[in-house]
């Protein structure tokens, strides 16, 4: 009964935007990617707040000032064509505005050039595994040990009490900082989504077919998405964890890997 | 004339049903009659998919499992979807469109009226097939509705079932649309223009075009999954040389013109609402008419920014990028036509208004995450997860289902000849908006916040916004019992409705008696504009 009923509690008195918790709007992300994405969604938001405004605002008006209460009487004029192409066309001129920058932050998105190192994603049903294309290193990524004993029904384990719940993985994608790196993505079953907020990344992985496309990571840390396509019963259990390191660390990862499997 | 009619008193079951009882509704061609029977369906239906709406929300309520395991969930996002489209929302405006068409247009009743009662009948048996899907070996379908194989294939014995389901309710629309465009076309009264007609048989007329164009798409759709599954073929898998992007791009050719299917009638009855109680003609009547004519036509070529993250060449991003944009101006055209009907009215707020206005404020909530979504950068962060939930409750539920409550409310006493009752009315709305926003706005945050959709559990720290919008969706549930009482309580009696019921409204529909005889406009009645020719 209290586990059911504190965190109820706890929801409507603790403060607010404490923690994560609260957290109401997208990462800004360690990309120029995702930070250019995340300045278009504000943008797109404040110009929706400002049509909203008006639009909002002239109803609100209405409301109070045309009632029938207050004996007015009714207009009954139904046509005003100065009015209606002034809200036709605004609205395009407003949406221009939003489709110009947008469309120049897309074909930066699509521009797989100059890329220096691939890597191959392939969605399982229902674990991740990454290739490292010309290094010979390769591993599945599956949901980490302690998320998937309390995630099971019955487990009587609080999930508050796990480390990183349902974000965690036994072998996180380790990749290098400062690096634009190229990611071919498949899937061997059915379809599944790879998902890294943080990135702003999302690309279908498609069973027979490989989608590409690219990022390159300005900070290094470890990050945390999750498959968002559903993909069977342990979709809400597949997640993608990217470990970002330094380039030296990474040079030596990499060589411990390929060591690890010659040895 | 007045012969005429009377002759026709004698000849003809001039004052009610042929049959009684049962028999009455099992063999009904009356359009009233079919009316009611699909409006009392849908009602039911809400009813069946908001419990597993709540089961979704029960187990959402906080992390970890605690109801239902995962594959018992995705069967209930599945059936959720596919019931409340399908088997709710579809079914209501059809059964608005039954009764009010041909009182509007001053008709006898629907053109096809055996055909009619096919169109009806076939839904209880199709939504009992499909509902049934959920005790078959393996359980009901889990891939969510859009149905995307390879993972629909996994579905077990029920899958041919499901597929059968959703033909036989495709079936059934079809044939209500044909029905409906023979009606407006053919039965109208002569002194009725086409431009001249009420805006709800215009959005029914569009609508019904539309669903004669996709819903055999997705009928070909579906079978080719079930070609695939059970004979040998190979339209969606690569090994065979197919394309599992394919289903996907046959889907939302009939999808995104479905979710116009589903919000063009409720923006005709909006249409109906706002200018009776502003006292005022709707503002830009013909120009709303060419505004929806637009929005169905551009609907039939946006269908792929449900798919901007499958991997499209960057010139198919850009180009549904900008279709979809283009959607917001006639849909702009349309709420700003609504203000301008309120401008310099002389408003009231009965439970019909009010609905209607919530529709007004929170449809366009929901187009504004719309065109955010068009934007295809912005859409790789929302795609799948909960802010597109939220985008596409908001202009269901406070967009067609408040749609279809305010048509109710405004038409009820039409029906029944009984006043409702305002108060529990006004209770009825103020709960139920206040409960629909907080179940739904909460789902914008933790969506931006990197939550997934159809997922049955999730990280701790969407917990907060996640209780929130189960409280909501409980309280939501439960208020709609108060929605079945006033039902019931005007059909039992209340106040007697004059044949006008409102304050003067436009239309057919109420210069007969309220309720309006079984049978109306056996004459065609001699149509004039109230406020002189449109032009
Ligand atoms: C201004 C008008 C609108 C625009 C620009 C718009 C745009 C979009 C976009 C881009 C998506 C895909 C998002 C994604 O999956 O990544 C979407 C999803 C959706 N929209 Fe809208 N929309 C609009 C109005 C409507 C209306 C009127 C309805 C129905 C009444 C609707 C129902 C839906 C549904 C059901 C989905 C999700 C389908 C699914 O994935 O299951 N939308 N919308
Ligand atoms: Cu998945
Ligand atoms: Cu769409």
């Amino acid at each position: 009964m209290n586990r059911f009923w504190m965190p109820l509690l706890g929801s409507l008195f603790a403060a607010p935007a404490a923690h994560a918790d609260w957290a109401v709007n997208l990462p800004v992300g360690v990309t120029d990617i995702s930070a250019q994405t995340f300045d278009l969604h504000m943008f797109a938001f404040w110009i929706c707040v400002g049509i909203g405004v008006v639009v909002f605002g002239a109803m609100i008006i209405a409301m109070f000032r045309f009632r029938k209460s207050q004996g007015v009487q009714p207009a009954t004029w139904s046509h005003n064509t100065v009015a209606e192409i002034i809200w036709t066309v605004i609205p395009i001129v407003i949406l221009l505005v939003l489709a110009i920058p947008t469309a120049r932050a897309l074909v930066e998105i699509e521009d797989t050039r100059g890329t220096e190192m691939s890597i191959k994603i392939t969605g399982y049903q229902w674990k991740w595994h990454y290739e490292y294309i010309g290094e010979d290193v390769g591993f599945f990524s599956t949901l980490a040990r302690a998320s998937n004993e309390a995630r099971r029904r019955g487990s009587n384990i609080d999930p508050k009490t796990v480390p990183n719940y349902l974000l965690d993985v036994d072998r996180p994608l380790v990749i290098p900082v400062d690096t634009k790196i190229r990611y071919l993505i498949t899937a061997n079953d059915v379809l599944h989504s790879w998902w890294m907020p943080a990135f702003a990344v999302k690309k279908d992985a498609v069973p027979g077919f490989i989608n590409e496309g690219w990022f390159k990571v300005n900070e290094a840390g470890t990050y945390r998405g999750q498959c968002a396509e559903i993909c069977g019963k342990d979709h809400g259990f597949m997640p993608v964890v990217v470990e970002v390191l330094s380039k030296k660390d990474y040079a030596a990862w990499l060589a411990a890997q390929k060591s690890g499997k010659a040895g | 004339m007045s012969a005429t009619v009377a002759d026709m008193h004698d000849s003809h079951d001039h004052h009610g049903p042929v049959h009684t009882g049962i028999k009455r509704w099992l063999f009904a061609t009356n359009h009233k009659d079919i009316g009611t029977l699909y409006l009392v369906f849908a009602l039911v239906m809400l009813f069946v998919g908001g419990l597993m709406a709540l089961i979704i929300r029960a187990e959402l309520f906080q992390p970890g499992l605690q109801f239902v395991d995962p594959d018992f969930f995705n069967q209930m996002t599945t059936m959720h979807a596919l019931i409340m489209v399908f088997g709710m929302i579809m079914p209501a405006f059809a059964g608005f469109a039954n009764w009010m068409i041909p009182m509007m247009i001053g008709a006898p009743d629907m053109a096809l009226p055996r055909l009619n009662n096919w169109s009806f009948w076939l839904l209880p048996f199709a939504a009992t097939l499909l509902v049934s899907t959920l005790f078959m070996p393996g359980g009901a379908p889990a891939s969510g509705w859009t149905l995307y194989p390879p993972l629909v294939l996994q579905t077990g014995d029920a899958f041919p079932f499901a597929i059968f389901a959703i033909h036989l309710l495709g079936i059934s629309s079809i044939m209500a649309a044909i029905n409906i465009i023979v009606t407006i076309l053919n039965l109208r009264t002569p002194s009725m223009s086409l431009l001249q007609m009420p805006m709800f048989v215009w959005s029914w007329l569009i609508t019904a075009y539309l669903l004669i164009l996709v819903m055999p798409v997705l009928a070909g759709g579906v079978t080719m999954l079930l070609m695939d599954q059970f004979f040998g073929t190979s339209f969606f898998e690569a090994a065979g040389g197919g394309d599992p992007v394919l289903f996907q791009h046959i889907f939302w050719f009939f999808g995104h013109p479905e979710v116009y299917i589903i919000i063009l009638p409720a923006f005709g009855i909006i249409s109906h609402v706002i200018p009776a109680f502003s006292r005022k003609p709707l503002f830009g009547h013909n120009a709303m008419v060419y505004a929806t004519a637009c929005i169905a036509f551009l609907s039939c070529v946006v269908w792929a920014h449900h798919m901007f993250t499958v991997g499209m060449p960057l010139a198919g991003q850009m180009f549904f990028m900008f279709a979809t944009m283009l959607i917001a101006i006639p849909t702009g055209v349309k709420i700003f036509n609504w203000t301008a009907t309120m401008w310099q009215g002389a408003l009231t707020f009965e439970t019909p208004m009010l609905f209607a206005i919530a529709f007004l404020f929170l449809f366009t909530i929901g187009g504004f995450t719309g065109v955010m979504m068009a934007m295809v950068p912005l859409d790789f962060q929302y795609h799948d997860s909960y802010f597109i939930v939220a985008h596409f409750h908001y202009v269901l539920v406070p967009g067609a289902l408040f749609g279809a409550i305010a048509g109710c409310y405004f038409w009820l006493p039409k029906w029944t000849g009984h006043m409702y009752d305002e108060r529990l009315g006004k209770i009825h709305f103020w709960l139920t908006t206040i409960f629909v926003n907080l179940t739904f706005f909460p789902q914008h945050f933790v969506g931006l916040a990197g939550m997934p959709r159809r997922i049955p559990d999730y990280a701790v720290q969407f917990t907060n916004f996640n209780m929130m919008s189960s409280i909501g969706a409980f309280g939501f549930g439960f208020s709609q019992l108060l929605l079945v009482y006033v039902i019931y309580k005007c059909v039992k009696g209340g106040a007697k409705a004059t044949a006008e019921v409102w304050d003067n409204p436009e239309g057919l529909e109420w210069t007969v008696p309220s309720p309006a005889p079984y049978h109306t406009f056996e004459v065609p009645p001699v149509y004039t504009p109230r406020y002189g020719a449109t032009h």
